[in-house]
């Protein structure tokens, strides 16, 4: 099964001449034919042209032949990008590559499969999808988390060999947790968003979402660089982050913020945390408590953000030039309404609802620029906090996954779960959750992920960190039973 | 911030260019109220004074060189046209 290899391996496997790029394409389609209809990871997958791209890829670039699985947000010229949403399901074909695309092309990366995903990268259990269920590989009755639940469940799963994601607001690291694999969100800026189909432009970011720590590091060195496409790409070096790799982490200064000790994190997710820090103290790091005062504005403060960008931007859902456009319009007016209200799911709607009240009239000091104002707190809490320490450690998420339909209806209790993953998109720091043991829920054992954030631009410590502790654990390959 | 979230639901939708069944108006309506309650967490800070965050990188007033460059064929750009008639994009008449 190469499926279930890391991208590590079977970049030497290629190297030496082992196996070829073809092999590795027909064996993770046949991975995706065998179990897809139970996991429901991918929307959809083109054999044919992968192969015809295998067979011609220069195999001597560092990620030369290996099949990358993308979220069904991210443009890829001639495939689908329906972002799990009716409204583009219908016949929308990508005229064009993402950036993030065409920097994984260059690397010899071949992209392959289109991964479930929550509508518009709204949810954290991919429960919103309009197009299909995603299950959790570990409990096919849960939620793998979301958005990106279709690329952590592919991964984990071993229906790709790696993946890529997009987090706005814990959207890569949530899902790696609940599903047990490895998720980093790079800085803000750090990868282009050009062809990244936008939820909320100020906190989007896409990043690799993998078996291994290693494989994140290799991956994320070949997605991230400036983009003249993207007015927010940061125009700065990016360092080769395997190198981070197998340092050791004697001295290195670890903040556990006080304020996430919250009600409602489930005991086990907090005991194998616990173990993690005595794990990571005996590594020689050096682990104090730190104060993060504004935790608790972190969500309020999301959820005026990201409504509020998110109904700017899916204002070009008209009908007019790609999308769903309805056929009982008259005017121009209705064809506007009843396309949107055909094409858009609930949460989308709810939240396009949300945000343009409160940018109306009257509202828009009272909520989005209390927000932006928020955020600052926010920010200024990390930026003190990293005066005193390396990376800052927390769960991921508060809970393992929960079972489908659980949350059904339920919107403001489905936003807390993303209490620990939000404040990291609002500094725009990395952030990465990485295996951290398993917990026994109803005979079931179901992953826990461990966040660890860095300051901005220092992937390499996150990642750095991050690797020994997954190293101290062996649990590097996760086996699904 | 108000107290009692009243939200015209039907105005905000029409801002929002959505058309609404009753049901999901009343739906929408109560879930929003619930949300909007949370949200007021904000008012329990003091945030006079603070800076309001746009982005949370130092990046501004970006611009290129105002040089043209090719972008998308008319018919790359067309190809998704739900309806589209001489190249153009067609949409229901606007002028009598």
């Amino acid at each position: 099964m190469l499926a279930s290899s890391s991208l590590t391996a079977l970049r030497k496997s290629i190297s030496s001449g082992e196996i070829t790029p073809r092999d590795i394409v027909l064996d993770v389609a046949r991975a995706i034919e065998s179990r897809n209809p139970d996991l429901g990871a991918y929307l959809s997958w083109d054999v044919e042209t992968a192969l015809a791209e295998a067979d011609r890829v220069d195999t001597s670039k560092p990620l030369g032949g290996i099949p990358i699985a993308v979220k069904d947000n991210m443009n890829v010229i001639g495939q689908p990008c329906t972002c799990g949403s009716r409204i583009l399901n219908e016949n929308y074909v990508a005229p064009y590559d993402a950036g993030a695309i065409q920097r994984l092309r260059t690397a010899g990366g071949i992209p392959f499969g289109r991964l479930n995903m929550d509508e518009f990268a709204m949810g954290s259990s991919t429960e919103n999808s309009a197009l299909g269920t995603t299950r959790n590989p570990h409990d096919l009755a849960r939620v793998p988390g979301g958005s990106s639940g279709g690329s952590a469940a592919a991964v984990a799963g071993d229906l790709a060999i790696a993946a890529l994601g997009s987090d706005t607001g814990g959207s890569i690291r949530q899902p790696a947790a609940l599903c047990g694999c490895v998720g980093i969100k790079p800085t803000y800026g750090r990868v282009s968003r050009f062809g990244l189909v936008a939820f909320a432009s100020s906190l989007d970011q896409i990043g690799p979402v993998t078996k291994t720590v290693e494989d994140a590091a290799l991956l994320l060195n070949h997605l991230c660089g400036y983009d003249s496409h993207d007015s927010t790409s940061l125009n700065v070096e990016v360092p080769d982050f395997t190198e981070a790799i197998g340092q050791d982490i004697k001295g290195l200064r670890i903040g556990l913020p006080k304020e996430y000790y919250i009600k409602g994190i489930h005991e086990g997710v907090a005991a194998n945390v616990q173990a993690a820090i005595r794990q990571l103290e005996s590594l020689g790091a050096v682990v104090e408590e730190i104060s993060l005062p504004h935790t608790e504005l972190g969500v309020a403060t999301y959820y005026v953000l990201a409504p509020a960008e998110a109904s700017a931007n899916l204002a070009r859902f008209d009908g007019v030039r790609y999308g769903h456009r309805s056929g009982s319009a008259g005017d121009l007016m209705e064809q506007y309404t009843r396309s949107r209200a055909e094409g858009f799911g609930p949460e989308v709607k709810r939240r396009i609802l949300l945000g343009t009240y409160m940018l109306s009239s009257g509202y828009y000091d009272a909520y989005y620029i209390r927000a932006q104002k928020a955020r600052t707190l926010i920010r200024n809490d990390f930026e003190k906090a990293f005066k005193k320490v390396d990376v800052i450690i927390s769960p991921t998420s508060p809970t393992p996954a929960h079972k489908l339909g659980e949350l059904k209806d339920n919107p403001l209790a489905a936003y807390l779960e993303d209490v620990f993953t939000i404040p990291v998109n609002l500094a725009g720091l990395p952030g990465i959750s990485v295996p951290c043991g398993k917990v026994e829920v109803e005979g079931k054992a179901l992953p826990v992920g461990l966040q660890i954030v860095g300051k901005a631009l220092d992937e390499a410590s996150v990642l750095r960190v991050a690797h020994a502790y997954e190293q101290s654990c062996k649990i590097g390959s996760l086996v699904v039973e | 911030m108000p107290e009692a979230h009243q939200i015209d639901i039907y105005h905000v939708a029409k801002l929002a260019r959505l058309d609404l069944t009753e049901e999901e108006a009343g739906h929408y309506g109560a879930q929003l109220d619930g949300i909007l309650s949370y949200i007021d967490t904000l008012t329990r800070y003091d945030l006079d004074g603070v800076e309001p965050t746009a982005h949370a990188m130092p990046v501004y007033d970006v611009l290129r060189a105002d040089e043209p460059r090719t972008g998308l064929s008319q018919d790359a750009a067309l190809g998704n046209a739900p309806k589209r008639i001489k190249d153009q994009f067609q949409i229901p008449k606007v002028i009598e």
